[in-house]
């Protein structure tokens, strides 16, 4: 797709996710959007790390909830706008990524997966331990009742998160298609020799991560106002961590579009369940499904589709080459 | 554009392990020079060194041009790649998943090198042939011959006024080995390339080399002229088995 079309494609989405909340009042569907979307933005943000680069990142939740208490430490200290909490918390949890990527990137496959596991329970310790956020019991905040224009403030915030998901999107998308992403491909088939052609390895990988933390600070950064109460146990939750990592393998992690499959469709599939069944049940549907696309579909639904495309070319080819 | 590669009495090893021992050497521009030696003397080491991968402990590797002094040692791969040395590595250590035309810009990475894709790429399947025919081919899926040539053409990739081959006949069967040492020569006469190429394959090296070392527990034996070394009792010792 061609800059001009995407911007085209997500300037019509935002209008139209506008114009939805003008008609649609059950506050329902607005929650459940608004937790898809930031999904989107999650599995998008991880596919940078885990799928261009083949980085298998378990630190979502740090990164996550660095973006979310980034927000409450700015609401408390000086009552700051939404826009001013989304910058912070992008650029404290990219700040995060950097560093984290100096640390940990000389760590390779299962090594460096570890190590970011143990981020988010180094970090969840912190923040239970830190009282001026609330420790381990929370803090409950006050976000404004309304947003002019949109009404209810939780259908503001589900238009903030649609914008959000589409920049993360467009970012990830840019990077897929420029010399930073064949570079960070190239890493992710074979560092050394990535290395010896000339690749800047480490600048590429702390993009990489520094990007990919960003965007998930960012997906965090709004949430103390969606929730309105912030405790440790469900910002560090371990569903970010499984649902980031297994929404892009689902729908494919060498694509942009593929987190976006993955993420729209898993998050459905839990939202719908929550609601019919039981909210427990949701690390199990993740689970159960990502077990038969690894068996089944290990490349994901676009790598399935791509794969049944070139068979269906091959065939062509083969009846031509019979006809002649 | 008259560059030359010395290195002098250079020391490196992996930790405690010391693999050269004050080696020193010299390829002058346009000349084909063969680093021999059997496995575990350390002509991988000493490619390494010369890339940036593996940094010496003591010791000198200078890229004069143009009567330009520069100190390699300390340099990042990226930094001497930018400098036209580049790596056919041992093992060909290709992209498997990704295509012969994406392997291929990978090897123009540097800012500088990417201007000249074009062509270089025009040169590439010139060179190489079977390239252009296979360029949306994933790498994994050619055979050992092709991959070895398409590691070849990666390198060339970046415009290169040196090249470092390291053990291309690994392997490959006897009659490829024969037709990626004839490619070699082959750049060498029609593009005046300068190669510095390990190999433990004495009797492909000395076809196309114009001088060689060999190299014995990490420290250089013996060098000379091509025909000398065919005449030298180490040679026949470790080569021929006379």
């Amino acid at each position: 797709m061609s800059q001009r079309a995407f911007l085209a494609v997500a300037a019509l989405v935002v209008v139209a996710g506008f114009l939805v909340s003008r008609v649609l009042t059950n506050q329902y569907y607005y929650f459940a959007a608004y937790v898809i979307l930031q999904y989107v933005v999650l599995a998008t943000a991880w596919n940078i790390l885990g799928g261009y680069t083949g980085y298998v990142n378990f630190g979502t939740p740090a990164f996550f909830a660095l973006g979310a208490y980034t927000s409450v430490v700015l609401i408390k200290m000086m009552n700051a706008p939404l826009g001013l909490q989304l910058v912070g918390g992008a650029a404290v949890a990219g700040l995060l990524g950097l560093g984290i990527g100096y640390l940990t990137l000389r760590l390779r496959g299962v090594f460096f997966s570890i190590a970011t596991l143990a981020l988010a329970v180094v970090l969840q310790t912190l923040f239970v331990n830190w009282e001026y956020t609330g420790g381990a019991r929370g803090l409950s905040l006050i976000r404004p009742a309304t947003a002019p224009l949109f009404g209810h403030y939780v259908q503001f915030l589900f238009e903030v998160m649609l914008i959000l998901a589409l920049f993360a999107v467009g970012v990830a998308a840019w990077i897929e298609h420029s010399w930073i992403g064949r570079g960070l491909a190239a890493i992710r088939d074979n560092e050394e020799a990535a290395e010896c052609m000339g690749v800047p390895t480490l600048r590429l990988k702390l993009v990489a991560t520094t990007v990919s933390g960003a965007l998930m600070g960012l997906a965090g950064a709004p949430f103390p106002y969606f929730v309105t109460f912030v405790e440790p146990g469900s910002v560090f939750d371990l569903n970010y961590a499984v649902n980031s990592l297994a929404m892009p393998m689902i729908g494919g992690s060498t694509t942009w579009v593929g987190p976006i499959i993955g993420a729209v469709l898993l998050g459905t599939a839990q939202q719908v369940a929550t609601v019919t069944i039981s909210s427990a049940l949701n690390l199990l549907i993740v689970g159960v499904i990502l077990v038969a696309f690894v068996i089944l579909a290990p490349e994901g639904i676009v790598g399935l589709i791509q794969r049944l495309a070139r068979r269906r070319e091959g065939d062509v080819r083969l009846a031509h080459g019979k006809a002649t | 554009m008259a560059s030359r590669l010395v290195i002098r009495d250079v020391d490196a090893g992996y930790g405690a392990v010391r693999v050269l021992h004050g080696v020193s050497l010299e390829v002058r521009e346009g000349e084909t020079v063969a680093l021999l030696g059997t496995n575990g003397n350390g002509k991988s080491t000493l490619i390494n060194c010369i890339m940036g991968i593996v940094r010496p402990d003591a010791g000198e590797i200078t890229l004069e041009r143009d009567g330009q002094r520069m100190e390699l040692i300390g340099r990042a791969p990226e930094e001497i790649v930018h400098l036209g040395i580049t790596l056919v590595p041992e093992g060909r250590r290709l992209f498997p998943k990704l295509t012969v035309e994406e392997n291929l810009l990978l090897g123009a990475f540097r800012d500088g090198a990417r201007r000249d894709i074009p062509r270089n790429l025009a040169f590439c399947f010139e060179a190489f042939p079977v390239l252009q025919s296979r360029r949306k081919q994933l790498a994994g899926n050619m055979s050992g011959g092709e991959q070895q040539m398409l590691a070849i053409g990666r390198a060339l990739m970046a415009a290169p006024t040196i090249l470092l081959v390291d053990e291309p006949s690994v392997g490959l069967a006897p009659v490829l080995v024969n037709r990626v040492i004839a490619k070699i020569k082959e750049l060498k006469d029609r593009y005046r390339l300068t190669v510095l190429m390990a190999e433990q394959n004495f009797n492909q090296a000395t076809k196309i080399a114009d001088r060689g070392y060999i190299i014995v527990h990490g420290q250089i034996a013996f060098s000379g002229a091509t025909a000398e070394l065919r005449e030298h009792e180490l040679v026949k010792k470790y080569y021929l088995g006379v």
